[in-house]
């Protein structure tokens, strides 16, 4: 009986412990989705901007989604045609977008890094990168993951705009054993 | 005595459960109270160098609603901002003769600087730096 009466309440109490795991995920789960703007943390919401500017779930909910940063894939957004953002505001601004993968062999344990330049320079300019970030010739800058963590090269974007370093197979996607040559 | 043997178990016992109870209690708060912290859209930039030294609320600047209407490339190429959240200089004076955000905030393109409290929207006291869910934020890195 007291043995009964014993294991109900560690039962009980693992259950419940369980609950709140589980409502504590959801709520995790639900401030990565689209906070409205006067509940952000960020916006004032006695501010009249509130109530005019447009809400991140209205203009994001409808594009590919995403696990992660604005839960938006918005390389798909942009290939498919979900999306056409401006490439340029000045007629005589040249645009280029280059198709070329580069790998990057010096992964230590990690699957190789392929970065394609198809993808950003959709986005980005060639000078966003070359030369401050990135020297032009393939294996001539130091990048190291330390220094992308800390907001240097790749972590200049990813991290902070881009999808996140939490994302790591999307760059390091080239198995050892399979470099394409 | 076994009364009072069995009493002090009982109170043993009670202290003990009280004590997981309390504890469960501050583990329960600590994660409700952490969890609405990080809320902003990522991506999102508070501008407060100026803002609220002269008397307006911060900016806040979302990458997620320009991006969708403009590459990276017309902003950190043509319009010349760095990419580096607290980087840019820049004056509302500048914005009004059409560089930076003015180039754009004209009453044509997107609405004029009229509308000051459209973009000076942010809390006060919140430090220039970019937000959002997951973030790199390595020492003076911003």
């Amino acid at each position: 009986m007291v043995l009964h009466k014993h294991t109900g309440r560690r039962l009980g109490l693992k259950y419940s412990i369980l609950g709140i795991l589980m409502l504590w995920a959801t709520s995790v789960f639900a401030a990565g989705s689209w906070t409205p703007l006067e509940k952000d943390g960020i916006h004032d919401p006695e501010s009249p901007a509130v109530r005019v500017l447009q809400q991140p779930r209205e203009a994001l909910s409808v594009l590919p989604d995403d696990t992660a940063g604005n839960m938006v894939h918005w390389v798909r957004a942009l290939q498919e045609g979900y999306i056409n953002p401006r490439t340029n505001i000045m007629p005589e601004t040249k645009i280029e977008v280059l198709d070329l993968d580069v790998i990057m062999p010096e992964t230590s344990e990690m699957p190789l890094v392929l970065f394609p330049h198809r993808q950003h320079t959709e986005w980005l300019d060639c000078s966003n990168c070359h030369d401050k970030i990135f020297k032009q010739k393939a294996g001539e800058t130091p990048v190291n993951m330390f220094a992308v963590l800390q907001g240097e090269y790749c972590g200049q974007c990813h991290g902070a705009v881009s999808f996140p370093l939490t994302e790591c197979k999307r760059c390091h996607s080239v198995p050892r054993n399979k470099v394409p040559r | 005595m076994k009364i009072t043997m069995k009493i002090l178990l009982g109170m043993i016992a009670t202290i003990h459960q009280t004590i997981q109870a309390a504890v469960l209690t501050v583990i329960v708060a600590l994660l409700f109270v952490e969890a609405p912290v990080v809320q902003a859209e990522y991506a999102d930039v508070i501008l407060n160098k100026r803002s609220e030294r002269e008397g307006m609320r911060p900016v806040i600047f979302p990458h997620w609603f320009h991006r969708i209407r403009f590459r990276c490339k017309v902003c950190h190429h043509e319009l010349g901002f760095e990419m580096r959240a607290g980087a840019n200089d820049m004056t509302m004076e500048q914005i009004t003769e059409g560089k930076f955000c003015g180039m754009c905030h004209d009453g044509e393109v997107a609405w004029s600087v009229e509308n000051c409290d459209l973009c000076h929207s942010g809390r006060r006291g919140l430090e220039s730096r970019i937000v959002g869910g997951h973030e790199t934020l390595g020492p003076g890195a911003w």
